[in-house]
């Protein structure tokens, strides 16, 4: 406690930053480290593996972009275009993903059986139904935790929600929690306002309270408690935070993506797998299109998601980034192959379909198939747990894991599904 | 028998003396003639010396008044609370602050903290669900809190509820009792009311009777068979949780009511359900309650014919008498009261009662729990039994010979030390009120709906609508950052005219005494010498400017791990 409480002025943030780590060891960011790693993300990118979700919010119609049915009853107005996927058509109003699903597979014969929201919503991200006894971890908290070794320069959360806020941990625990951001980059509270200064007087006054604390033994939480505020305090005072600033890209690049949220959440995406968080998930919600559904996909969603998706994969492909980095594409389920006396669709699980690309994926490939006028599938229908143990096995993460959930129970990984194996070559 | 209950009387003796000799405060005796807290005084004593542990020291008087503050009534104590018990000479001083806490005086603070308690244990933290009128399920529990109701009647009004969820002026009926339900059940028995079940089971039963909704569970005598759960799930299939839309998509209100059920195969004299095992297997179930008594199986509803002749039943009503009787409903409570005041039930999960998670103190449990039954299911006296009993009283820092009692580690848990527990995130937005002597005058439900704005930022922080869940602060990135910065801190660090630290600037003190009165009013405890240096040389390089080192101390304390946990 010899250290002064006064900082020279004009003290540069750099130096305001070694100081605290050096002072307090409460905060120590491995700031020159953090600057290394954004310049060199040519070099970190090869070495880990990362997923993107792009999800749909609401059950997007797939039967209206993925796997069209001209000229039959249920198929509604929309044609299907060729792309750059041999024998591979998509609907006219994805144009731009057109020139990328050579990277992408469709895969068209799901069948998810849960066409309520939220029980969708939870067995789409995590493989498991709902059920009152445990809660299990989404995505991004498996492959968070399945992929955060990789990256131990991560001061960032290894587990990022753009714009929703994503389905949770579960039994593996809050520190593999979703870190919700909106698509702004704005994370909430992360701004105190004062200056640093001041910032390490508060934090050397607040240490001082937990190490008291802390030595009297009272419980191991107390120490945890410190522990969450040093990763806080690492976050705000962070460089690694500049990867949330979608504004500093080149105008050209935030305009292939979209002005819109989701322009803007997917070009963040890349950002943030650049730095090497391993897992990233983006909301589009406003596909529970039960009324008037043909003008608002025209008109509203479509150009949204084909902007911002194919500029996402091909900044991926371009930058390298793609063989290490899986992109899906999904929501809670589909939409009713029969158009409704609103001329919208409603709630269908039993044959839709999902994207997927990246990774160890085969590309520019579909898989399975339903009949004519797309109510049932007529292949081998896939569950979500499959879909979950595919993207597993294209990040390189071995499924023969088990967890083990609060009351002690086994837990399969991605519910012990089976990759998809016409989705590996 | 004789002799085990002289060496218990022995023990008790010897550790009475030992605690009055080693003991901080004169004041930490127990409450002479109660003879339900000399029961738990006992048992555990006994408990002490067969694990052969030594039970902490007394926890000092400003760490007893700041957790029974924070167990009773949801926050901790004023600055003006605790400088009276502080200074109170009273050799009863502790069963008098009980007894205000308990009477009157706090009645209210009393009924809001329970509110919350309970809104969080029956419906969760999730304000988005449009099948749940949370304040409506305020309303029915402040005033089943403020009048005490015995916890038998609660059980049976949150159980047999009907009427409208939502207190609205053009809606007649309202009910508060039914959000309970009001989103556990479907509107035409569609979901067949499996959360119903399954949360009526385990917080009424202390069963977790969902494990077997769809397979036997491989665990012993009887224990977790499939027909169990959908026998039990029977009695709900009368009830119905009709969705009133008032001209909108949206759900604007619930009106929950029983219908006549006319069962699976259309015949309402035997109303039966079928389920099915894991080999596609159909089943048939009946009302029977998970002690094998069965219900008449009519799905009619009470009613009576020409000739006089009565039939049917009300199967809610004939499951809420069952569960009114059945012995694991004062033990469910006593546990789950045990856990909200010592940190830890006698079980984990607290609404865990199965034959397979005995429990770690039985008889204790088991005797408890006739105590409360034979006593009129009376939830104040319950809490004064155990927050003044010797457990209770106990210190969080482990006792300085013997082996550290820690249930965190997976260890039986042993009560011989106060266990260190995260506040919930109610009592902490309650308890920064208080710190800072927040304006309370604003009205009780524009309060409410204020807390419930703030909370909503934890909910999200923690990706689940679960009570148990959201008491987690570690690896919580968000909620650290809420408390570093968010609203409710920069206004309890604010140093305009009239605040806290305004006033604690303003008064006749000199630095040392600020520094102290910031300290008792969040941690009731004076500043160490190390921490009031610390504090005063943050002073000194802020220069002239006392306040905003007041205000940097300030922030330091209210984020600090001390102020957050009850201890």
């Amino acid at each position: 406690m010899n250290h002064s409480f006064d900082v020279p002025n004009g003290m540069s943030r750099r130096h305001f930053l070694h100081h605290l780590a050096g002072a307090a060891a409460l905060a120590a960011p491995a700031t020159a480290f953090a600057g290394t790693i954004l310049a060199n993300a040519t070099e970190m990118r090869k070495r880990h593996k990362a997923a993107i979700l792009l999800w749909m919010g609401g059950g997007p119609s797939s039967i209206d972009i993925w796997d069209l049915k001209p000229g039959t009853p249920t198929g509604g107005p929309f044609a299907p275009i060729a792309t750059t996927a041999e024998g591979v058509q998509i609907c006219e109003h994805m144009p731009l993903m057109a020139q990328q699903m050579h990277h992408m597979a469709v895969v068209r014969s799901m069948s998810t059986r849960e066409a309520d929201h939220m029980r969708g919503r939870y067995y789409m991200h995590t493989g498991y139904v709902p059920s009152p006894s445990v809660e299990h971890p989404s995505y991004g908290a498996v492959i968070a935790h399945e992929l955060a070794d990789q990256v131990p320069h991560l001061e960032i959360p290894p587990f990022v929600s753009v714009g929703g806020g994503s389905v949770g941990p579960g039994f593996l625990g809050m520190a593999w929690a979703p870190f919700v951001v909106d698509s702004n980059g704005v994370v909430r509270n992360l701004d105190m306002g004062i200056d640093p200064t001041r910032l390490d007087q508060r934090l050397r006054m607040l240490d001082t309270i937990e190490k008291r604390f802390i030595g009297e033994q009272r419980g191991g939480s107390a120490e945890d408690h410190r522990k969450v505020v040093e990763k806080t305090v690492k976050l705000m005072t962070s460089r690694q935070m500049e990867a949330f600033k979608v504004g500093s890209e080149p105008k050209e690049v935030q305009e292939r993506y979209g002005a819109n949220g989701f322009g803007r959440g997917c070009l963040m995406a890349r950002r943030l797998v650049e730095l090497g968080v391993p897992f990233v998930e983006v909301d589009l919600g406003g596909w529970d299109n039960h009324a008037n559904i043909f003008p608002t996909l025209q008109n509203q969603r479509l150009p949204v998601l084909d902007r911002a998706m194919s500029a996402l994969v091909a900044d991926l492909a371009d930058r390298g980034m793609l063989d290490d980095t899986v992109v899906m594409w999904m929501g809670e389920f589909g939409r009713t192959p029969n158009i409704n006396g609103g001329a919208g669709r409603d709630h269908w699980a039993r044959s839709w379909s999902v994207v997927v690309g990246g990774g160890g994926f085969r590309r520019g490939v579909v898989v399975g198939a339903t009949n004519e006028d797309g109510r049932e599938v007529v292949s081998d229908a896939f569950s979500p747990q499959d879909l979950m143990a595919s993207v597993l096995q294209a990040l390189g993460v071995p499924l023969v894991k088990n967890f083990t959930a609060k009351n002690g129970r086994p837990m399969k990984i991605a519910n012990a599904g089976q990759p998809i194996k016409e989705l590996f070559a | 028998m004789a002799s085990r209950c002289l060496v218990i009387l022995a023990l008790i003796l010897s550790c009475g003396r030992a605690a009055r000799a080693a003991g901080p405060s004169p004041g930490a005796d127990v409450h002479p003639g109660l003879p339900q807290v000399e029961f738990i005084n006992q048992q555990l004593t006994a408990a002490w010396a067969s694990d052969g542990v030594r039970p902490a020291s007394d926890a000092t008087d400003g760490e007893w008044c700041r957790r029974v503050h924070l167990d009773l009534i949801g926050r901790i104590p004023k600055l003006e609370e605790l400088k009276a018990f502080l200074a109170d000479k009273s050799p009863s001083k502790r069963a008098d602050l009980v007894a205000r806490l308990l009477g009157e005086e706090y009645e209210d603070e009393y009924s809001r903290h329970w509110t919350d308690v309970w809104t969080t244990m029956l419906i969760g933290r999730d304000a988005t669900n449009d099948l749940v009128n949370r304040s409506g399920m305020r309303q029915y529990l402040r005033r089943a809190f403020s009048k005490n109701i015995p916890y038998d009647r609660l059980m049976e009004e949150l159980v047999t509820a009907t009427g409208v969820n939502a207190n609205r002026k053009d809606l007649d009926g309202f009910n508060g009792a039914t959000n309970f339900l009001s989103g556990k059940l479907g509107e035409m028995g569609d979901d067949k009311g499996l959360e119903a079940t399954a949360k009526t089971a385990r917080i009424f039963l202390g069963l977790q009777v969902q494990c077997t909704q769809c397979h036997d569970h491989p665990l012993p005598p009887n224990q977790g068979k499939q027909n169990q759960f959908w026998e039990l799930n029977a009695f709900f299939r009368q009830a119905r949780a009709l969705r009133r839309r008032g001209g909108t998509d949206d759900v604007q209100w619930i009106e929950l009511v029983d219908e006549d059920f006319v069962g699976d195969q259309n015949d309402p004299e035997e109303a039966e359900i079928y389920y099915e095992l894991r080999n596609g297997q159909k089943r048939v179930a009946y009302p029977v309650f998970v002690d094998g008594t069965a219900i008449p199986r009519s799905g009619f509803l009470p009613g009576t014919m020409e000739d006089g002749t009565r039939y049917g039943v009300n199967r809610r009503r004939e499951l809420a008498t069952l569960i009114r009787t059945s012995p694991l409903f004062p033990k469910a409570a006593v546990n789950r009261m045990w856990g909200h005041f010592l940190g830890h039930g006698f079980t984990r999960p607290v609404d865990d009662l199965g034959e397979h998670n005995p429990p770690s103190h039985p008889e204790l449990l088991d005797g408890l729990a006739e105590r409360f039954r034979d006593g009129g299911f009376d939830l104040k006296e319950l809490a004064r039994w155990i927050v003044l009993s010797r457990p209770y009283a106990t210190s969080s820092r482990p006792s300085a010979s013997g082996p550290d009692d820690d249930p965190a580690s997976g260890e039986k848990p042993k009560f011989a030390r106060f266990y260190l527990r995260q506040m919930q995130a109610e009592e902490l937005y309650e308890s920064l009120l208080t710190a800072t002597e927040a304006d309370r005058a604003a009205r009780a439900e524009d309060a409410a709906k204020k807390k419930d704005e703030w909370l909503s930022q934890f909910v999200i922080a923690f990706g689940t609508d679960e009570g148990d869940e959201a008491t987690t602060f570690n690896g919580s990135i968000p909620q650290v950052l809420t408390m570093f910065n968010g609203d409710l801190i920069e206004n309890a660090v604010a140093i305009g005219k009239g605040g806290f630290l305004h006033r604690v600037a303003a008064a006749p003190l000199n630095s040392t005494a600020r520094i102290e009165t910031l300290y008792l009013a969040a941690l009731a405890r004076k500043p160490s010498r190390t921490e009031l240096d610390v504090a005063k040389r943050l002073v000194a390089a802020r220069k002239g400017d006392a306040i905003g080192a007041l205000q940097d101390v300030w922030w330091a304390v209210l984020n600090s791990n001390e102020f957050i946990f009850q201890h």
